[in-house]
């Protein structure tokens, strides 16, 4: 094994702001674009669903 | 061949065939990153010149590929919109965008990590570190440009002559560490030199460079399907679609 305890770990032989700072940001950004896709697909789901009804004269069941 | 490649060029077809696709892509890419990360924290040795910071190269290297390869995937389907017209290669190339922008970012970012430690500078102007800063505007430029355009026809054939003549940067990125004698060090591994690296340094690097081609490909193919949505929601396959028909039994009573 590497690292002797966890500490040892996370201080990367020193470097634990830079790879972490690293590996952190890369970590967060992906996290942020799924969730932002995900969200485009609901607002995209919504709006078909909404335009769709609306021009098959459905709009009042869909308000109700 | 030719048949399945006009069946898919359908967004119909694609819409679904992408809805298959992507779970299996991402389950994947997440199995491979994790295989990744500990074989990068838990296995790899300690680096005998850089100490531990040399891991950050577990994240850098796999992004900086990906901003290029992201980049020449959209110039491809940029490509076949500009020469054969098909509706599905402009929301392909739109697709992939962000995510290209997000992997120049992050090869910027964790890049400059390693330099401050390493070199003792964030940022230098080096033809490699100035050539992928390029790169990342060109992302920037082309979302920028396909988002004023109302138009999706013109804002697609726009960006798409865009990423064209802004592949020519790619290989300047690539070569960058040949061609000038710059500070960048260059590549460790070669397609004509084989590897420099350690085995399991190597091995970690391009598992983590798999799952995040995996990652890439699952997002864009996820993004992909809410752009067809969009612009297939006067067709009627589209309201025939079960996802749109559950909208509705959200909103009755």
């Amino acid at each position: 094994m590497i690292w002797n305890s966890a500490a040892d770990f996370w201080a990367m032989g020193g470097y634990g702001f830079y790879v972490w700072g690293s590996f952190g940001v890369t970590a967060l950004l992906m996290a942020l674009e799924v969730g932002w896709v995900r969200q485009q697909r609901q607002r995209a789901l919504a709006q078909v669903a909404a335009e769709s009804a609306s021009e098959q004269g459905l709009i009042k069941d869909w308000q109700s | 061949m030719n048949k399945i490649f006009f069946h898919y060029a359908a967004p119909q077809n694609f819409y679904a065939l992408a809805g298959r696709l992507w779970p299996w892509m991402a389950a994947l890419a997440s199995a491979l990153a994790l295989w990744g990360l500990w074989l990068g924290f838990f296995v790899a040795p300690t680096d005998f010149q850089q100490g531990q910071g040399y891991r950050i190269i577990f994240v850098h290297v796999p992004v900086s590929w990906m901003s290029m390869i992201i980049y020449l995937a959209m110039a491809f389907w940029a490509f076949l919109g500009l020469t054969f017209n098909t509706r599905l290669s402009g929301m392909m190339c739109r697709a992939l965008a962000p995510t290209g922008a997000i992997c120049a970012f992050l090869s910027l970012w964790t890049g400059a990590l390693w330099g401050k430690p390493m070199w003792g500078a964030w940022w230098v102007w080096d033809a490699r570190l100035t050539s992928e800063l390029i790169l990342f505007f060109l992302y920037l430029g082309y979302i920028a440009l396909t988002n004023a355009i109302d138009d999706t026809r013109r804002a697609d054939k726009a960006g798409g002559i865009l990423a064209l003549v802004g592949a020519l940067n790619v290989p300047v990125i690539y070569f960058s560490v040949k061609w000038w004698n710059t500070l960048h060090q260059g590549a460790s591994v070669s397609l004509t030199q084989g590897s420099k690296m350690a085995e399991i340094m190597l091995q970690a690097m391009l598992i983590m460079a798999v799952a995040f081609w995996l990652y890439a490909i699952a997002i864009a193919l996820y993004r992909v399907r809410s752009m067809i949505l969009m612009r297939e929601r006067h067709a009627q396959w589209v309201a025939d679609l079960p996802e749109i028909k559950a909208q509705f039994k959200g909103a009755l009573p």
